[in-house]
């Protein structure tokens, strides 16, 4: 079994003799944690590789964070191993090859941007100058600013900027841009492109569709602390059916399921929310019919959505 | 030879990278404080305004000087409990402690950074007391008595940190203030940090010596000759016992909570 396996690592990467490449940083092998006996994470495996950039994708209670608790050593697991860098992740010396930004309600509010930067470079004992890291994080001109007089998008990046003050060779981002506005978040997705580019590898976890399909070079979507799929975004896309049409229309809703493609229609408050999978087609039609339609938008699916798809093929 | 010299070269940068993440922290603590003026100004301001209202009143006697020390003790512990407790408390449910666990902070610098600011702040609060006792007191202090004095609030902030520490892993941030008033407000009146523990019922008398602020409070009132008559040396013992008990149940508390999270 073992030397199968060895064979399989051979034949996949014929670079072998050097470990860099495709070297495994962080792995989490079958592990299991349980809350009072509910497992948040069940029998699950996870790989990241140097240079990746991995979003761990799920709705909440998935176990995304979890999973990065236990990769940056706060929590121990029930079961399994947890490995960073070949180490123990409550070991020092992997803390200081670690970045992370984790859901953090409030920060000392009466620090200045800059003192917080200080403070937090000198955990590190090789930093990122405090000039870089407020320039990556967009901090610049913020520097003497308290922490309580940022907005929503500022409080975020600077708990960026202190995930990069060590200049971590693995930065952990859970939920980076919950609560951002759509312009903080575009800036903060080139922040983490930025890091990608300068060979780091990140592990971000979200709950936005749209934020794994433009920053993960491989997603792993999760809920109830299993891996529901895994891929490149858009071997992701691909497994996931059906647009969202939403539109305000006089047509009646028994007409539209017998649309090709259609597999849900819904009411809400004045529209009608139309899934289906040719959507181009569906609207045509609907325009043909209809020609008091008004209000379209058509979207990705929410992951809610995709998450019905996902788990009733399984 | 050559391993010998790395190892050598290794030791003073490791310690000036550890001595540089306490002195941050240390600094960053004071700061944070000294800033978040409903801590702050409580702190440093109630003691101030019963000086005011009660040393002044009792001008040119040796009241004054009481409650110059007595006032202090309370700054000792009202600092510790509301400095270490509330602010463990707080970071603790804001999610601000567990993005420093994450990072290769040590454990250590953190609890030093409080238990040191905490200090620091009793120790303003005596020189305040002082500066008050010898204007509108009316009084006077000996050079040697201030730093006696000094040298027993550093020393007594060490039982109380503990037990802000202990607050901090056992209440949730939300009911901390009331519960640390709870805790202080009846011990402050029972040790005698307002009158005179003899001026007491008997009954809460009797309960005095089970309490760390009395055995403070007894030290602190000896540089004056105030303290009433007893083994000094008993009193650090039991402040010494206290420390260690409320570290140990803090501690025994914390990694259980760690282990369960």
């Amino acid at each position: 079994m073992a030397t199968s396996a060895a064979l399989s690592e051979v034949t996949k990467c014929p670079l072998v003799n050097q470990p860099l490449v495709n070297r495994a940083i962080a792995t989490l092998h079958s592990v299991t944690k349980r809350y009072e006996n509910v497992p948040a994470l069940d029998n699950f495996s996870f790989q990241l590789r140097a240079g990746e950039v991995v979003a761990l994708l799920g709705p909440n209670g998935a176990g995304k964070t979890t999973a990065v608790r236990l990769l940056l050593g706060l929590i121990a697991p029930t079961a399994g191993s947890v490995r960073v860098m070949g180490r123990d992740p409550r070991d020092s010396e992997t803390r200081t090859r670690i970045g992370a930004m984790l859901q953090v309600a409030r920060v000392p509010e009466v620090l200045r941007v800059c003192e917080l930067i200080d403070l937090f470079r000198s955990y590190y004992p090789q930093p990122m100058d405090s000039r870089e890291v407020t320039r990556i994080a967009r901090l610049e001109g913020l520097e003497d600013r308290m922490f309580a007089k940022l907005s929503g998008g500022q409080k975020q990046r600077t708990l960026f900027g202190l995930a990069i003050c060590g200049n971590p060779d693995l930065i952990i981002l859970d939920e980076p841009t919950t609560g951002m506005d759509i312009e903080s978040r575009r800036a903060l997705w080139d922040e983490v492109r930025e890091l990608a580019a300068a060979g780091k590898t990140v592990l971000l976890t979200t709950h936005y569709l749209e934020e794994a399909d433009t920053l993960a070079t491989r997603v792993v979507v999760i809920n109830h602390g299993k891996t529901v799929c895994e891929g490149t975004p858009s071997e992701i896309r691909g497994s996931i059916s059906g647009r969202r049409i939403r539109c305000i229309t006089q047509l009646d809703p028994a007409f539209l399921f017998t649309l090709p493609t259609v597999t849900d229609v819904k009411r809400d408050r004045e529209a009608l929310v139309v899934t289906a999978e040719a959507a181009e087609d569906v609207v045509r039609e609907m325009l043909l019919r209809d020609r008091t339609l008004s209000g379209l938008e058509i979207s990705s699916p929410a992951l809610e959505d995709a998450f019905v798809a996902l788990t009733s093929q399984a | 030879m050559s391993a010998t010299a790395i190892a050598l070269d290794v030791r003073p940068a490791s310690m000036n990278y550890l001595g540089r993440i306490f002195v941050k922290e240390v600094r960053y603590e004071f700061v944070r404080m000294l800033r978040t003026r409903a801590f702050s100004l409580s702190v440093i301001g109630f003691p101030i305004m019963f000086y005011l209202l009660f040393g002044s009143s009792n001008r040119h006697s040796e009241f004054a000087r009481y409650l110059m020390v007595s006032y202090s003790c309370m700054g000792v512990v009202s600092a510790c409990l509301f400095g270490i407790g509330m602010g463990i408390s707080l970071e603790r449910a804001q999610g601000w402690l567990e993005l420093k666990l994450a990072s290769p902070m040590p454990r250590l610098a953190y609890l030093c950074a409080k238990i040191v600011s905490s200090a620091a702040f009793a120790v303003i609060i005596l020189f305040v007391l002082v500066i008050l006792a010898c204007t509108v007191g009316g009084t006077h202090v000996t050079i040697f008595e201030i730093l006696r004095l000094t040298a027993i609030v550093l020393a007594g902030s060490l039982p109380f940190a503990a037990m802000g520490l202990l607050v901090a892993v056992l209440v949730p941030a939300n009911s901390a203030p009331g519960i640390i008033n709870l805790i202080y407000l009846p011990m402050s009146f029972a040790s005698g940090f307002w009158m005179p523990v003899s001026y007491l019922p008997h009954w809460l008398q009797r309960i005095a010596p089970a309490l760390p602020t009395y055995h403070l409070a007894q030290i602190a009132l000896n540089v004056i000759g105030a303290a009433q008559p007893g083994n000094m040396a008993a009193h650090w013992q039991a402040l010494a016992g206290y420390t260690l008990v409320l570290f140990g149940a803090a501690w025994i508390v914390f990694t259980r909570q760690e282990a369960e999270s």
